[in-house]
């Protein structure tokens, strides 16, 4: 952090497409610090976010985001998010925390079979994380998705857990906010758009908020996300209770 | 030397969109009576390693890390043995 400023760290695999959208949220809309972290580097240059963004990592071989889990930047990010760093992934960025076993369940192939690339609406379940703190519980966002495998899955006791910890922070909804199937863009589990592990650091979503943040592109919902993750970054700063993560880990 | 044989496939708790569509497409070539189609995978590998025990645990740990998702696939291996040089 320099000052006042929050530094993310994107996370660039072979196949990323949406690193550049991040940076230029994180940058250039939201005025903060940002740097490309390097899959072949074990670095995080200093980052107080790590952004694993969207895109094919590896040409989506074998499983989404399966090989981009054997990176030498992904032992670096466990370390940091074990030692409770923020780590947002999102879509492949997603599909990656879970191979990494930062999240849990799965991630399927749509149950439409179609790629889909369209704005849908998510409702904010939990606005007490440090990803949702601008917004209010209820809170619709509209924010695009663009993925052919986002049908999240997980066996009945991991979902119940989920849902008992209140770890799924966004559910596919209506406008009007009714999680109703029919909102539901690609069959996941009780409508699942994004969920957070069980300390709170690590957040996976299917939605890319980095492209609803520019008010050329017209909408911002996604804004409200990155200004949750800079409000929490500076408020804990303030407060000195930022840990060393340095000496956290091993 | 072996060379292990694997089969991925998807658990049977997991629905399968792309086996759907694909027997969808068989029902639509008039083959009605074809039913339970699954998509899987399979990968070939060659292991340097003197015994057929040691083979198969490394097989399997590479099975489990990597190339199956425990959450929604199981594997079948097969090993058998192959000359040092015979690729």
């Amino acid at each position: 952090m320099a000052g006042d400023r929050v530094k993310f760290g994107i996370v660039v695999f072979p196949g990323s497409n949406c690193d550049h959208d991040a940076y230029h949220a994180a940058k250039h809309v939201m005025g903060q610090d940002a740097a490309f972290l390097w899959h072949k580097e074990a670095d995080l240059q200093g980052a107080d976010v790590v952004v694993l963004p969207g895109g094919f990592s590896y040409g989506d071989y074998l499983r989404c985001g399966a090989i981009a889990r054997f990176s030498p930047v992904m032992k670096e990010v466990v370390r940091f998010a074990n030692a409770g760093g923020t780590v947002i992934g999102i879509c492949n960025g997603f599909q990656i925390l879970l191979e990494a076993g930062l999240l849990p369940g799965v991630l399927l192939r749509n149950d439409t079979l179609r790629f889909t690339c369209r704005y849908v609406h998510v409702r904010v379940e939990n606005a007490a994380t440090r990803f949702t703190g601008s917004t209010t519980p209820g809170t619709v966002l509209a924010i695009p998705v663009a993925h052919g495998d986002g049908n999240y899955f997980t066996d009945p006791d991991t979902l119940r857990r989920l849902e008992e910890n209140r770890q799924v922070v966004f559910r596919y909804c209506t406008a009007e906010g009714d999680p109703s199937p029919e909102a539901n863009p690609n069959g996941s589990l009780r409508n699942i758009a994004g969920i957070v592990n069980e300390a709170g650091n690590v957040l996976g979503m299917m939605p890319h908020p980095e492209r609803a943040a520019d008010p050329l592109l017209r909408r911002v919902d996604g804004r409200q996300i990155f200004a949750s993750i800079i409000a929490y970054t500076l408020g804990r700063e303030a407060a000195g209770s930022r840990p060393v993560l340095e000496h956290a880990g091993r | 030397m072996y060379r292990a044989k694997i089969r991925i496939t998807l658990r049977t708790s997991i629905l399968d969109p792309q086996g759907k569509a694909v027997e969808h497409a068989i029902g639509s070539m008039g083959f009605g009576e074809v039913r339970g189609v699954r998509m899987g995978k399979y990968v070939e590998l060659q292991v340097d390693r003197p015994t057929a025990e040691e083979a198969s645990r490394v097989t399997e740990e590479v099975c489990r890390k990597l190339l199956a998702n425990p959450v929604m696939e199981d594997f079948h291996v097969e090993l058998e043995p192959v000359e040092p040089h015979g690729g």
